[in-house]
């Protein structure tokens, strides 16, 4: 990208780039509504997730105590994907960068 | 009595009453009509558009504007909250699909409604479209309704007979219908 070179600077970060790593970390949100049944929300956190019944509770009372949970992680074409599944599952969800 | 989903050894299985079977037929009729936007209402009169037929995409949902009718919005709501040029692009990679799989879904549970009313029972795949399209429909019209989590308690003391009371008191029946055919499912 840069085309000129320039002699090396002292800087006080390290060297890794904390940023870029952090980039790379996509989180699904899934949204409180009014509308979806508790029980159903559990169980499309179930079908699509394959998580436990005790965990898929504990996410549902999440988002609908505190109005939304982070229900998966990953790159953000993975995030796209179960936004997409969950959006054809009728529940409201997001993506964003951690 | 009010129909419910109870566990049968060939899957889920309900008795709907012949007003039932005839309500939820309209329900999903005007919910394929209300996914269809502006195309597919008339496919049999319309030419493919060759475009269309190659890339499988189609023009009507390519703005990647999220819709205007609150009741789409959130049928087809945007995936990222924060970044409109993002949330754009996927709904004009997306947006077509589903409501293609809505569609699809509500289309199956229609064909196996009984028109006269009578038992319907699901195998797994129906299963899946009756808990997506029960949702749908429920999506559609709490929207419509502007109901909260505490909307049942509005229709104590209301007249019954006044449409938002007739409208609420079919979101609740929406509502038993699909908890007793999610409960099968545990």
């Amino acid at each position: 990208m840069s085309e000129t070179a320039t002699a090396p600077t002292e800087v006080d970060e390290p060297n890794i780039d904390e940023a870029a790593l952090a980039a790379r970390i996509w989180i699904t949100i899934v949204w409180n509504d009014p509308v979806n049944l508790m029980s159903y929300v559990t169980l499309v956190f179930q079908k699509l997730f394959g998580y436990s019944r005790e965990k898929a509770t504990k996410l549902m009372l999440q988002v609908h105590e505190q109005g939304r949970a982070v229900v998966s992680n990953g790159t953000r074409e993975q995030m796209e994907r179960d936004v997409a599944r969950l959006h054809a599952a009728g529940l409201w969800a997001t993506l964003q960068q951690d | 009595m009010v129909a419910r989903f109870r566990s049968t050894r060939r899957g889920p299985s309900a008795n709907l009453a012949a007003g039932e079977a005839v309500l939820l037929g309209v329900l999903l009729a005007d919910l394929l009509t209300l996914l269809a936007g502006d195309e597919e209402t008339d496919s049999e009169s319309e030419q493919a558009d060759p475009l269309e037929v190659i890339t499988g995409m189609s023009d009507a949902h390519q703005s990647g504007v999220v819709p205007d009718d609150p009741v789409l919005a959130r049928l087809l709501p945007d995936a990222y909250a924060d970044d409109p040029e993002r949330a754009a692009e996927f709904r004009r990679y997306t947006e077509d699909e589903l409501r293609a799989a809505k569609r699809t879904a509500a289309r199956a549970v229609l064909e196996s409604l009984p028109a006269e009313g009578g038992k319907v029972v699901l195998d797994a795949a129906l299963t899946d479209a009756w808990l997506g399209a029960l949702n749908d429909l429920r999506l559609a019209l709490g929207t419509r309704l502007e109901v909260t989590e505490d909307s049942y308690k509005e229709l104590e003391g209301m007249d019954p007979t006044t449409r938002r009371a007739r409208e609420l008191n079919v979101f609740l029946w929406l509502g038993y219908l699909q908890e007793t055919l999610v409960d099968t499912q545990f």
